[in-house]
């Protein structure tokens, strides 16, 4: 198996849709020269600039163009550059895209890809950082998904172009380069979490760079005797609670982390969720970041970061403070 | 002065389709007010029909449009059937939308009538879009984007327009000027003017009597021809009144003291086409007639809708989404 970076397996994901269907075109700000982050580099080459097309900086048009082009009988995949940009072009995915569908009786699709490159990276402060997934959780319409390896960002992203439903596809930022096997028969449905290691005392469910810093935090806590399982969730909208529960039933704890605000956090949802269902044998936690902002000085952006370190310890206490 | 045969029958069939847009809104109006039969709010285009009449008849059917809260006239201008508008207006099962839409958002696909909107410009970036796809399609249709002067202070306003320009597409921007933005008056809260703008971002604007249908037809005529053959976008600006207020509940007395009276007896497009026939030696009782004709039309849509069912319940749970349905038990 190729061993690729996350930025090119979502790129080889994207020119092997290319080449199968003339319908599918991205579009975005400085796509001609390969992107923000290169995750588009040579495609112009291949495909075109028509198809690799630049855009003005203008969100709201590219969102609601893009929009506009799916109805019209195309696949567009959407490039924000930014997560937090995409705010510019709340309109356009929330009130038009989300509900085309529904307001006009099934009568449009959306088949889209929204790309939102999201969460902390390095001294990028407040307005190039956020991990605002559980927003779109919060939409009807929408699909969620975040993946966390170059595997699921081949194979999500393959999944999502051919999705009939707009999916928004929040890449991590700060993994870019990481590199990982790709088989590029390996599908993924939206809904089906990933099991990233085995355990029985301990469910540590994530998603995103945050699931890979759960496993990091899962190897700590086997030196401790501890054995955590973890499960990254991949998706949010739909999300694998099946996979949840059964962990759960397994080790009767659980454990959420994400880089996100933990106030009204996609934790939040997946806690309450199993606290309504499974019980524990101890109080499940939610572990994000303070209600705060992302700063410049790296010392003030570290203050919002959950470490695998904050992980262990809160996965510890879990196993030492049970209640009787 | 007689008409040719071809002008007559052109004359008529303007007349024809505004009496229908006028019927089916003051049809709508007396189910919302005296029989509470229309529930939500609707924004009646009265004095506007002209617009949705003069363009749209230059359109092919296969060509698209795009429109605003106030788009039954677009909508009945594109080739939508009354039955299927009045029974969504009702939020009745056949309804266009299934009753899931109402008003704001009516929309006939078949038609290629991609959507009213409920709100304020924002289907002007994705009407350019729907030219962007025509153009990498290879398609050889043009986009209608209507929208209003209050629009025209929206974002969407200048990227979408810029778009078009920047990606030379195949659109017509049409600005309904109805010189109200909801109950504020339009020139209070506008800088300069609005074909100013349009002429600034680079498109060839054509300014209009959006009341005049028959100098309005032939105008866009000419634009949306030239569209097709060259695939570069354009804009009209279309001068208009708006008679009734800005939904149909809306007294407007914030307008000074008798200007719809005034504006509804020199400006009126329907009066003005009329007049027009009449003076061209049609019998003014046969455009008697063709009104009639409209309002029955009009009362047989709406005795439809009346007795139509409310769409089934789990249908509120259809058409949001294949992957993570509320339809799905597992969510």
């Amino acid at each position: 198996m190729p061993v690729m970076s996350y930025a090119d397996a979502a790129k080889l994901a994207v020119a092997e849709a290319m080449r199968d269907d003339l319908t599918v075109w991205c579009v975005g700000e400085d796509l001609g020269r390969g992107g923000v982050f290169k995750q588009y580099t040579g495609l112009v080459e291949e495909f075109g600039p028509q198809r690799i097309s630049d855009a003005p900086i203008s969100e709201a048009a590219i969102m609601g163009a893009a929009f506009g082009a799916a109805m019209a009988g195309t696949r567009p995949i959407v490039e924000m550059r930014f997560a937090d940009f995409a705010l510019c072009a709340t309109d356009e995915l929330v009130n038009q895209i989300a509900k085309a569908r529904f307001m006009f009786g099934g009568q449009s699709r959306a088949p889209m890809v929204i790309r939102k490159p999201m969460g902390m990276w390095r001294s990028s402060a407040a307005q190039h950082s956020q991990s605002l997934e559980s927003w779109y959780t919060h939409i009807p319409g929408l699909v969620v998904c975040c993946p966390a390896t170059p595997q699921d960002n081949y194979s999500m992203m393959k999944a999502a172009i051919a999705c009939d439903d707009p999916v928004v596809y929040l890449e991590h930022k700060n993994i870019w380069a990481s590199e990982g096997e790709v088989d590029t028969n390996h599908a993924v449905d939206f809904g089906k979490a990933a099991l990233r290691r085995s355990g029985r005392h301990v469910t540590l469910v994530s998603w995103s760079h945050t699931a890979n810093v759960c496993v990091e935090a899962a190897e700590t806590l086997a030196h401790q005797g501890i054995e955590a399982e973890v499960i990254d969730l991949r998706s949010l909208w739909p999300w694998d609670k099946a996979a949840v529960f059964d962990s759960v039933r397994k080790t009767g704890r659980l454990l959420v982390a994400h880089e996100a605000v933990s106030v009204a956090g996609f934790g939040a949802e997946v806690v309450a969720t199993v606290a309504q269902n499974i019980p524990m044998k101890a109080l499940p936690k939610r572990l994000g970041s303070p209600r705060g902002l992302i700063a410049y000085a790296p010392n003030l952006e570290d203050q919002m970061r959950v470490t695998a370190p904050m992980i262990a310890k809160a996965a510890q206490d879990m196993m030492e403070n049970e209640p009787a | 002065m007689s008409l040719s045969n071809f002008d007559r029958e052109a004359g008529l069939a303007r007349l024809r389709m505004m009496e229908r847009i006028r019927a089916f809104e003051e049809t709508a109006r007396s189910a919302a007010i005296d029989e509470e039969l229309v529930l939500g709010a609707i924004h009646l285009s009265i004095g506007q029909e002209a617009v949705a009449t003069g363009v749209i008849e230059t359109l092919r059917r296969d060509d698209y449009i795009l429109s605003t809260h106030r788009g039954h006239g677009h909508t009945l201008a594109k080739g939508a059937q009354a039955d299927a508008m009045m029974k969504e207006l009702l939020g009745r099962e056949g309804g266009c939308c299934g009753g899931k839409g109402g008003s704001m958002h009516i929309a006939d696909f078949g038609v290629r009538m991609l959507g009213a909107n409920g709100v304020v410009g924002a289907n002007i970036t994705i009407a350019a879009g729907a030219a962007h796809g025509i153009k990498l399609l290879g398609g050889d249709q043009i986009v209608v984007c209507f929208f209003g002067d209050g629009a025209s202070n929206r974002g969407p306003f200048l990227e979408g327009v810029n778009w078009a320009g920047v990606f030379n597409l195949p659109i017509l921007f049409v600005c309904e000027d109805n010189q109200y933005s909801a109950s504020t008056l339009t020139s209070d809260m506008t800088s300069g003017n609005i074909a100013d703008r349009a002429r600034a971002l680079g498109l060839r604007t054509t300014e209009a009597d959006g009341n005049d249908v028959t100098t309005l037809a032939a105008t866009a005529a000419e634009i949306t021809a030239r569209i097709r053959e060259t695939g570069t976008p354009e804009f009209l600006m279309a001068k208009t009144y708006r008679i009734s207020g800005h939904t149909y509940f809306d007294p407007a007395t914030y307008r000074p003291e008798g200007e719809a009276e005034r504006m509804q007896a020199t400006t009126c497009p329907i009066a003005r086409q009329r007049e027009a026939l009449v003076a061209a030696g049609v019998p003014s009782a046969e455009l008697d007639a063709l009104a009639k004709e409209a309002h029955a039309e009009m009362d047989r849509a709406l005795d439809a809708a009346r007795s139509a069912p409310w769409p089934a319940d789990e249908t509120a749970f259809a058409d949001v989404q294949d992957i993570g349905s509320p339809l799905q038990e597992a969510f």
